[in-house]
């Protein structure tokens, strides 16, 4: 079990370090699909089982169609490298290292790997997950709703051809 | 059993399943093209393949061998990766739903409690519905991938009409699982063994979900057809709209593989829809314990075969929506539909438990 | 049992990466990709925090992440769309009418 979560933790990484890499678009959302995908097995080891689902049908099966759709209509060809300064690319790396070490340091500070043994775990399903929604938080609920349609107008609303 | 651990045990029964399904279910595909050209044929008032063994039984044989003898081209510009993953990706995803899909009741073997059912997940149905979600990607990257413009076009289109359909799926089996009170598909067969009760009076009509949710299965089954780019909705796979759609420039083995995970979608749509609607596995059992376990598997694979029949009998009938219509239909009609089966479904569900 | 503290690093991994490149990526939609990207790290947090804490509070968060992201990107590709039909490009670079 813990075995599974290091395979999937290591296929996020190379997957999401493939999605800076990649020059072409297209290969860029299928790895960032291959994160998400790895990302709903590490939820299922969770127990949040209705959460992998939900990530899996909308976010790589809904978003991340739409990303591929625009991409292909679009024709984003591979990107071009400019000039760019050798300061930039030399100070970069060492600098994303050392705020990642950062973070890291803050994390493990706080969680020591060694803690006491963690309350039970969540019942992960639908019907718990529907009980709270529904009851505790259906205010944001309703709120989402009403901010999905608003985006819905804006992107028909920005995306047609002026006529 | 007692030398092996129990992981191993359950790991190698596992494995046996998986390759009796596949095996079975190639096998099955397979002769449901025979079936399909026969069934066309005789509608269409001429004989379909004959020649090849008796009533051409052996001419999926015949196009097997063809298929893999076949000289494999791929456009000079078309881009690598996507071209060889797509075919492998609908072909992998179209047999992985079959993974939650119940044949039928458990049964005791030896002191081991075995399903008939490669395993069974809390969330089954959600399951499908994901993988069916990211079966639009096998189809928006072939025609992507190409470099051509009949292939982008079709595959735009279909994908397009893919994502719609899904949307009408889902809410078509919100009543069933409303009424299931479960999401494991093993859950909402159970839910529906026995006979109605009016009161207390017995009609002896099967508890199956069909009696209660008509326009959910009507909705369910439309969808379905929809989704697997099946006739009357194949305008962007019919020859003579767009030559071959997304697999226009795929030969042999990868063409063979579209084909082979378009079967295996209608195969999964079709055990899906015996499942939530018409009971499952549930008929007549009687006799001797061999008899107990195996009634069940042919109940199911008989309803299942009466829906792949009627998707042939379909496709032999009916002709093609346009894709507006198509279009239009999914989403002014069907899911407002939806919806309203939703709200009904539970009224008369509150109505029902009202004190 | 895997600690809290390997699903947070795996999370400030994720969400770092994303960050940088958000920075590096040239192209529109890779640079919303890098958002998405970022999303991920922080819902990956918020379900550990959930099950380390036995409260489905940080799952339903996680939904409401999820839907908020989607209309995000809907309505980001739509002006990515414009931007394109208006200039011609998908390079970030080449958009800098407003610089000094």
């Amino acid at each position: 079990m813990t075995v599974l979560f290091y395979i999937c933790a290591a296929l996020a990484i190379l997957a999401a370090l493939n999605v800076i890499r990649q020059r072409t678009p297209v290969y860029s959302a299928l790895s960032l699909i291959v994160v998400l995908c790895a990302l709903a097995l590490v939820y299922l080891l969770l127990g949040a089982e209705f959460m992998a689902v939900i990530q899996v049908i909308v976010y790589a099966g809904a978003i991340m169609v739409l990303f591929v759709f625009v991409i292909m209509l679009l024709n984003a060809g591979k990107e071009t490298s400019r000039q760019r300064s050798r300061l930039a690319r030399w100070l970069g790396v060492p600098l994303v290292t050392a705020f990642l070490a950062e973070i890291l340091i803050a994390v493990w500070s706080q969680f020591p790997p060694v803690a006491a043994s963690p309350p039970p775990p969540p019942d992960g399903s639908p019907a718990a997950i529907g009980t709270l929604l529904f009851r505790s938080y259906v205010l944001p609920f309703e709120v989402t709703s009403i901010l999905i349609l608003v985006a819905v107008l804006g992107a028909v609303v920005l995306a047609k051809k002026e006529s | 059993m007692g030398t092996f651990s129990e992981t191993t045990v359950l790991l190698v029964i596992v494995a046996v399943k998986i390759a009796f399904v596949l095996v079975f279910l190639l096998t099955a595909i397979a002769y449901l093209t025979w079936l399909e050209r026969k069934v066309v044929a005789h509608i269409q008032a001429r004989w379909g393949p004959y020649l090849v063994g008796p009533h051409g039984l052996l001419q999926p044989v015949a196009d097997g061998i063809k298929f893999i003898m076949k000289e494999d081209i791929v456009p000079l510009e078309a881009d690598r990766v996507t071209y060889w993953l797509a075919p492998f990706l609908g072909f992998v995803l179209a047999f992985l739903s079959i993974a939650v899909i119940p044949f039928g009741g458990s049964f005791t073997f030896r002191g081991l409690r075995i399903q008939a059912q490669i395993t069974d997940v809390n969330v089954g149905l959600l399951f499908v519905f994901a993988v069916t979600s990211l079966g639009v990607y096998s189809v928006a990257l072939a025609g992507w991938s190409s470099n051509s413009k009949y292939p982008l076009f079709g595959a735009l289109r279909s994908s397009a009409q893919m994502i719609s359909y899904e949307l009408s799926l889902g809410l078509a089996v919100v009543g069933v699982i409303m009424m299931a009170g479960t999401l494991s598909l093993r859950g909402i067969v159970d839910a529906q063994s026995g006979f109605w009760h009016i009161g207390r009076v017995n009609t002896w009509l099967p508890h199956w979900n069909i009696f209660a949710q008509p326009l959910g299965f009507f909705i369910y089954f439309t969808s379905a057809v929809a989704e697997t780019n099946r006739v009357p909705f194949d305008l962007p796979e019919g020859e003579t709209e767009l030559v071959g759609g997304f697999h226009t420039e795929y030969s042999s083995m990868k063409f063979a593989m579209f084909f082979i995970s378009e079967y295996a979608n209608m195969v999964t749509v079709s055990c899906l829809a015996t499942l939530l609607f018409f009971g499952g596995w549930h008929g007549p059992v009687f006799g001797p314990a061999l008899l107990q376990v195996l009634l069940p598997v042919f109940w199911f694979c008989a309803k299942v075969f009466c829906f792949l029949f009627f998707y042939i009998w379909m496709r032999g009938t009916l002709p093609r929506f346009r894709y507006d219509q198509l279009m239009s239909f999914g989403w002014k009609f069907l899911l407002p539909l939806g919806l309203l089966n939703i709200l009904l479904t539970s009224l008369a569900i509150a109505w029902h438990e009202a004190p | 049992m895997v600690p809290l503290s390997h699903y947070l690093a795996l999370s400030a991994i994720l969400f770092v990466l994303g960050g940088a490149g958000f920075i590096i990526r040239r192209n529109m939609i890779s640079v919303v990709m890098c958002i998405e990207l970022m999303l991920n790290g922080v819902n990956l947090a918020f379900i550990a925090f959930s099950r380390f804490r036995g409260n489905l509070d940080g799952q339903l968060f996680v939904f409401f992440v999820i839907v908020v992201a989607a209309a995000e990107a809907a309505v980001g590709l739509a002006i990515i769309i414009a931007v394109q039909r208006n200039r011609d490009t998908l390079d970030l670079e080449d958009v800098d009418s407003m610089k000094l």
